[in-house]
């Protein structure tokens, strides 16, 4: 193992870190996983609780069957295998927001397995090895108090949890990967409608196991545990700062200690939680108050008829279909949300790229600076279409469009009224456009004679912009070209 | 009113069907005898006399009003005290739930009150179901009708003294090892632990969920059949329910039992069983050949490995189930203050008795890493076994006839060594890990002492069960026997 390597140059070896990654996603369905409370977010403490996920006595557990189709519709769409046989078992140990004193969950068969999924760092594609793909159920909430009082929430006791662990030997092995692998995770969650992805309400929790090992070496170092991470770049300074802590830990001789250590966001490092020496104790045995999974082929093929497009897929069909660039393709998948935005505008619409243009640049700086999103944008992609439309007949110029999106988001307006209303309408009557161009040059005498007689051609351009902003933008650009042109060539 | 007690759930529900009596009457009646009796019998942990009484006015209005009535109108019932009761007390005879009342109704409770019957209250158990005499209740010993100075069998000796003292015509038990057939064999009334699977355990107290089971105790075969039915049947809030038809139990008593096989397992009356109890046993294989049936001894060469097999499961699987008993969300919270851990250690050591803690130490142990795969894995595979010896003997006969119980009733503090006690369930105990239906009907007396013979059945298969034991019960007579209190 490497942290005996004693060797005389230890203080100059360079480490790199192998990532294994444990993903826990809360499932979107109506009801919880084992009883008919609704699985909701928040909520006064203890009011969405009943027997069953109190842990009463006498109480027994349901399968909640679109949780395991959940957990199916993960496994497909990470390459897994599905056990036909998958069945539940019990994890035992104490603690006081676990109320049964143990938690149904899967031990040695669960439904998913042997999977990948694949990524891309620095354009380099990456296969990342799936171990597992199971489903049990989330614990209630402890509150300690000042003073001697905890307090247990069981709300969130019993909501169904999908755990998805890498394979070992890790295949991820930097920061960078790490959050690349997790990026595109939540992407296909939310795709395929399984989780929301909300990693700071928790909903999408990741918990690195880090170790490192001299680059080259192909031996494993001990692993630590990093826990409360909720976010992207969270999980990335995470695993940089346990790379760089146990890097120097071993250069300096001293030995990295097997335990889980807790991020600290705010002063961004880690710090020691709790020791995981030796092996954990949890008893599991098959759950007997629950029968095993009959999963045939059957149900497998109606799962997999039910799943949407996956991102990979649906970005290669943007680049072909839609003749996207691959960089905008990428962004545009990233959610499906976007996706659907950006198809359904693109197919109204005719026009593919302008659709993109306007979807990650401006309506997306909408979005942001207001925190909505997209299925929520007070745009639909039928205005948006119908806005492009203007631009595309000429009905409005590009520089209006800009002011007409950010009236389109405030108001939620449709883009012909408000062009109605406030008069932006290209002007395509040749008299007011000329009688502008006519102004413009009666003011600016110096420049004409520079263009005319000096051939400085380039401050024509000046003379558009004038124009321009005599008509407020409204005039066919195209037209005042002509003019501008027909009158210099007087 | 005093006569009431005596009918059959059968009579009294038909009487009260047809005006001659009322629910209160008969209500009454059973209050006042255990009234009379309880101070020495100790058969209920709670009584809900005005509940029941409350309950019986429903049933009367109802009557009046010319409604149909249910088909236990007005029958008074026991349940054991591991059955949740919504607002009433419900202990399984531990400290830890002294006073755990619970807010739901169990699946069986709910079917209760739908079939018009009256609980009147809940009654003793050995602590969590884990036992055979009651002498592990946390609260106090039950007697045994027939001898106040002798245990009446467990787990659910409660509800067969209930039966046996004519404080109820009916009641429910539950059996994971034998706790419905070995009391109501030493008790002498009929019990029988139906198919797992038969009976919803959704607010049942676990014990062993793979092998626990909710029956019926009576004083003849068809009250057993008629409560059987008001409790069977599929339930979505029990996943190990199984959905299958539910016959009419009750309809099947009377039929011939001519030409029945009936095989008689040898290992069932070996080492253990009493002399005078094996007697009685083949007295009564006698007469069911009398009565048409065909007998011959057969072997189920697994036997011998039940006990030891089931004495890994079961404790395994307790050592589970009780762990939600941990002094934060309900029951007994020990006083001192140690922290969300100690507070946990302390309130387990203050609320749980010795057989159970045992139980829970060997379950604890077994299933841990590097024990899992000699001890609950082997026992599994041994289960599988004796599921397959029972299959092999059901593919030449209808029904099994054995002891229910090595001996009849034993007396208070007679058996001391935990091991001793165990083997009061050797004969009943591989039916459970088998997961078939089985009964016991009384078959004689040994010195004073009622005797019961079990019948085991194929899997769902009570109605043949049902028909074998009441032939023989009407050609006996055995259940017209009374203890005199």
């Amino acid at each position: 193992m490497s942290d005996t390597a004693a060797n005389v140059n230890a203080a100059e070896t360079e480490y790199e870190p192998v990532v294994g990654m444990e993903c826990h996603a809360e499932l979107l369905t109506n009801s919880k996983m084992f009883c008919g409370c609704r699985n909701e977010f928040g909520g006064e403490p203890n009011t969405r609780c009943c027997p069953v996920c109190t842990g009463m006595p006498g109480a027994l557990p349901v399968m909640n069957i679109q949780a395991v189709e959940h957990v199916m519709r993960t496994a497909i769409a990470l390459n897994c295998s599905i056990n036909p046989h998958a069945k539940f078992d019990r994890k035992n140990y104490y603690y006081p927001d676990l109320p049964k004193g143990y938690q149904i969950s899967e031990y040695d068969i669960p439904i998913g397995v042997t999977g990948w999924l694949d990524i891309e760092v620095n354009g380099q594609p990456k296969r990342i090895h799936i171990r597992r793909v199971h489903l049990e159920e989330d614990t209630g909430k402890l509150f300690h108090v000042a003073g001697d009082e905890s307090f247990v929430d069981l709300n969130r006791s019993g909501v169904p949890l999908m755990e998805i662990v890498t394979d070992f030997p890790p295949d991820i092995q930097s920061a960078e990967e790490g959050r690349e692998y997790l990026t595109r995770l939540r992407s296909i969650l939310t795709y395929i409608g399984v989780c929301d992805g909300k990693m700071e309400e928790g909903s999408l929790r990741c918990e690195p196991n880090v170790s490192v090992r001299p680059v080259g070496s192909n031996t494993f170092g001990t692993k630590t545990e990093i826990k409360n991470l909720n976010s992207f770049r969270s999980v990335y300074k995470g695993i940089e700062f346990e790379t760089q802590r146990q890097a120097e830990l071993l250069r300096k001789g001293e030995r990295v200690v097997q335990e889980t250590r807790g991020w600290n966001d705010t002063r961004q490092v880690t710090f020691s939680q709790r020791s995981k020496e030796g092996e954990e104790e949890y008893r599991y045995f098959p759950e007997p108050d629950l029968v095993p999974l009959h999963i045939n082929e059957d149900w497998i093929e109606r799962v997999r008829a039910s799943m949407p497009e996956l991102p990979d897929a649906r970005r290669a069909r943007f680049i072909s279909e839609f003749a996207l660039p691959p960089y905008d393709a990428g962004i545009l998948t990233d959610t499906r949300a976007v996706a659907d935005y950006f198809e359904e505008t693109a197919r109204l619409c005719g026009d593919a790229k302008t659709t993109s243009n306007w979807v990650m640049g401006d309506l997306a700086k909408l979005l942001n600076a207001s925190g909505t999103e997209i299925g929520a944008s007070p745009i639909t992609p039928a205005a948006l279409a119908e806005m492009i439309g203007l631009i595309t007949d000429g009905t409005i110029s590009g520089k209006i469009a800009k002011q007409l999106i950010e009236e389109m988001y405030a108001t939620g307006g449709s883009p012909k009224t408000i062009v109605e209303e406030k008069g932006w309408k290209t002007i395509k009557d040749s008299g007011a456009v000329l009688a502008a161009v006519e102004k413009v040059f009666a003011a600016n005498p110096n420049i004409i004679t520079d263009i005319k007689v000096k051939g400085l051609v380039g401050k024509r351009g000046f003379l558009v912009g004038q124009v321009m902003r005599e008509t407020q933008g409204k005039a066919d650009p195209g037209e005042v070209n002509r003019l501008i042109d027909e009158k210099l060539a007087d | 009113m005093s006569e009431l007690i005596h009918l059959s759930a059968l009579d009294l529900r038909d009487k009260i069907a047809n005006g001659a009596v009322s629910a209160r009457e008969a209500v009454t009646a059973s209050l006042q005898r255990i009234e009379a009796v309880e101070s020495r019998v100790r058969a209920f942990i709670t009584v809900t006399g005005e509940q029941a009484l409350a309950q019986a006015d429903k049933i009367d209005a109802m009557r009046s009003a010319g409604e149909t009535l249910p088909p236990l109108a007005g029958v008074p019932v026991a349940l054991k005290d591991n059955m949740c009761t919504r607002g009433v007390l419900t202990t399984a005879g531990s400290k830890i739930l002294h006073n755990f009342i619970p807010p739901y109704n169990g699946t069986v409770v709910s079917r209760l009150v739908e079939s018009g019957a009256i609980s009147v209250g809940k009654t003793n158990l050995d602590e969590f179901a884990m036992g055979s005499s009651t002498e592990n209740s946390g609260f106090h010993t039950t007697a045994n009708p027939y001898d106040l100075s002798r245990v009446p069998g467990g787990s659910s000796g409660g509800s067969a003294a209930a039966v046996a003292a004519l404080e109820t015509p009916l009641a429910l038990g539950s059996d994971t090892g034998g706790s419905i057939r070995q009391p109501a064999s030493l008790c002498g009334v009929v019990g029988l632990k139906p198919t797992y699977g038969r009976v919803s355990r959704y607010g049942l107290i676990a014990y062993a969920s793979s092998l626990d089971q909710i029956g019926p105790f009576g004083r003849t075969v068809k009250d057993c059949a008629l409560l059987l039915n008001a409790i069977s049947g599929h339930d979505p809030m029990d996943s190990t329910s199984t959905d299958v038809p539910v016959p009419d139990f009750a309809a099947t008593c009377g039929e011939s039992i001519k030409g029945m096989k009936i095989g008689i397992p040898t290992e069932y009356f070996g080492a253990g069983v009493s002399a005078e109890v094996a007697a009685a046993v083949r007295t009564a294989i006698a007469q069911l050949t009398a009565l048409g049936a065909e007998a011959e001894e057969c072997s189920l060469p697994s036997t011998e490995y039940a006990l030891a097999s089931y004495y890994i499961i079961a404790p395994a699987e307790c050592s589970s189930n009780l762990a939600r008993f941990d002094g934060v969300k309900y029951g007994l919270r020990s006083s001192e203050l140690a922290g969300h851990i100690g507070l946990t250690e302390k309130s387990r050591d203050e609320g749980f008795g010795r057989e159970v803690k045992q139980r829970i130490m060997i379950g604890t142990y077994t299933l841990s890493a590097g024990y899992y795969d000699a001890y609950y894995k082997r026992a599994q595979q041994v289960r599988t076994l004796i599921r397959k010896d029972f299959e092999r003997a059901f593919e030449k006969y209808d029904l099994l006839v054995t002891p229910t119980a090595p001996g009849p009733a034993f007396k208070v503090g007679e058996k001391a060594d935990p091991l001793e006690m165990k083997l009061a369930d050797i004969c009943t105990i591989p039916v459970n890990m088998a997961g078939l239906p089985a009964i016991s009907v009384p078959c004689g007396m040994v010195d004073g002492l009622p005797v019961g013979l079990q019948i085991i059945g194929k899997a769902y298969d009570e109605c043949t069960l049902f028909r074998l034991a009441h032939a023989y019960e009407q050609s006996t007579g055995w259940h017209k026997n009374s203890p005199v209190l």
